[in-house]
């Protein structure tokens, strides 16, 4: 078997869903300059919800793909409402206020979800019914499944939805407007509160599926799912240069790769101290070299002091 | 009734007082201006009037309490205004900054209006799928007022469009004001080239330290000898 074209798969598949949540928070960032880090959490969120809805559907006998799809526009509803009350509860009367605030609020945010989830869904952890088709095929001698096929598929295409709504509609118009200047969009008669509410709308949505993917993935859901999942992809839009939604895109897919690749290869490395376990460490480890060596990201514009 | 009617203005930042009570007025299909020194107050006026600075006193738009609705909502009124600096979209190609200035309209002759923006300022036309932020001091300006055209206003606040540009393209800026204002709409300038706005003009306020010491037709403010001591370099 190929190894490195096995972990190639594996990278790609983790990070197409690094890609989308990394999305979420850079577009919350490019508009509102704030990291929202209570982002993770919606996507646990979604995937338990996802899991409440599948198993009932799934013991009903219904199959499997359409029990996926219901579940994951459940999801994705609840994810777009509770993303639109944490904006508008948590970070909307912050709006002016200093930029510690408004992150120290997040972590806060983010907390009491994993607790409201903890009592909701308990501290077990789900195992997740395979319904979607995960059959293993062969490709020059690694092996892919059609789980891992649909995953990438489906986080290509969404990704390309977002670029033509924000780079073709009248909507992604006004959000990158809003994005560089609020005060001058008001004036042609953008409402910055409503687009802000849709960012956040439109991320949960995109939080929502990739919970639903990561649960598929790796069969299991928990409470606790959010947060390194989170840091992740906040790590995947800093190192794509956060507020680029490219950037979000190259970020998640090239982290997912690097994390694969490194867990693969890392025994080796180091002579078998050191196991695939590891995996996590490359994602921060990455974090501090982009930080030190390019705090910008690779897509990210140099940061110029305006006169 | 005039267009804009504005009663005891006032602005602060903190515990400085930038504008102090001034009431000013601007009938239908007039050009307006408002000249002053640098820290005189005339911007944060105007953006008092725009709504982008919170403000106490009253003003009215078409008798309507403009000091009660929220920036978003004047240029669906028919105010609109073209920032100091004049504030375009930088990452926006100059189609899409002049899309922009038609969001809050619905009806079909969006088309219409930009072609004819367009043949107005064929500069614009040429740069359509240019980034705004490449485009020359003077050329962003056009493409600020073209914007705001696009959103049909009725009154059309500018402020310091000469700022910064070369003397050539201060004209040529200055030329297309007086054409929009020819197509029949209502001008308040903001300017510190006193002598461009006053020959422009018909009517001038001065300001001076956040208070309107002179008001009169722009003729007579040409002619005042403290006019022309303090703004006009004599």
């Amino acid at each position: 078997m190929d190894i490195l074209l096995q972990q190639i798969f594996n990278g790609l598949t983790l990070g197409s869903i690094y890609a989308l949540v990394a999305l979420g928070y850079t577009m919350v960032y490019g508009i509102m300059g704030l990291i929202n880090f209570a982002h993770g959490e919606v996507v646990m969120v979604g995937a338990l919800v996802a899991l409440s809805v599948m198993k009932p559907l799934a013991a009903a006998g219904l199959p499997g793909p359409l029990v996926v799809l219901v579940a994951l526009l459940v999801a994705a509803l609840v994810c777009m409402a509770l993303g639109f009350t944490i904006e508008r509860v948590a970070y909307r009367p912050l709006r002016n206020a200093p930029r510690l605030a408004p992150l120290i609020t997040a972590i806060g945010v983010s907390i009491v979800l994993q607790q409201l989830a903890m009592l909701i869904w308990g501290r077990s952890y789900h195992a997740v019914p395979p319904l979607l088709p995960a059959e293993s095929h062969e490709v020059l001698g690694a092996q892919i499944t059609e789980l891992q096929l649909i995953i990438m598929l489906v986080a290509a295409l969404t990704m390309a939805g977002l670029i033509l709504l924000v780079n073709r509609t009248k909507l992604g118009r006004a959000m990158r407007a809003t994005a560089e200047n609020p005060a001058i969009a008001g004036l042609m008669g953008v409402d910055a509160n409503r687009i802000i509410a849709l960012t956040f709308i439109i991320g949960s949505a995109l939080a929502a599926l990739a919970g639903v993917l990561v649960s598929a993935n790796y069969g299991i859901a928990h409470y606790h799912m959010g947060f390194i999942l989170g840091l992740k992809a906040f790590t995947a839009a800093v190192l794509g240069g956060i507020g680029n939604l490219a950037g979000a895109m190259v970020g998640g897919v090239l982290l997912g790769l690097i994390e694969a690749l490194g867990a693969g290869y890392i025994g080796d490395l180091t002579g078998g101290i050191l196991g695939s376990h590891y995996q996590d460490v490359f994602a921060f480890f990455v974090l501090i070299v982009v930080l030190i060596f390019r705090p910008s990201g690779l897509m990210g514009e140099k940061v110029s002091e305006r006169a | 009734m005039p267009l804009l009617d504005v009663l005891n203005l006032e602005v602060r930042y903190g515990g400085i007082n930038a504008v102090k009570g001034i009431s000013f007025a601007v009938e239908e299909g007039e050009m307006v201006c408002l000249i002053g020194a640098n820290g005189a107050g005339k911007t944060s006026t105007l953006k008092a009037v725009a709504r982008m600075l919170p403000a106490a006193g009253e003003m009215h738009y078409r008798g309507e309490r403009l000091d009660r609705l929220p920036s978003h909502a004047l240029i669906g009124k028919g105010l609109a205004l073209v920032p100091e600096g004049r504030g375009v979209f930088a990452r926006l190609s100059v189609a899409e900054n002049l899309a922009m200035g038609a969001y809050h309209r619905n009806d079909n002759e969006i088309a219409a209006d930009l072609e004819r923006i367009y043949a107005m300022l064929p500069r614009l036309a040429e740069r359509r799928e240019q980034l705004a932020g490449t485009l020359s001091g003077g050329e962003q300006q056009m493409l600020a007022i073209g914007r705001a055209l696009m959103g049909r206003p009725k009154l059309l606040l500018l402020d310091e469009p000469s700022m910064g540009l070369a003397p050539l393209m201060v004209q040529k800026v200055f030329e297309v004001i007086r054409n929009v204002a020819a197509q029949g709409v209502t001008i308040l300038l903001v300017e510190q080239n006193a002598k461009l706005a006053l020959e422009t003009c018909g009517r001038g306020y001065v300001m001076e330290s956040g208070k309107i010491t002179l008001a009169d037709t722009a003729a007579n403010l040409l002619a005042d000898p403290r006019v022309r001591a303090a703004y006009l370099g004599e």
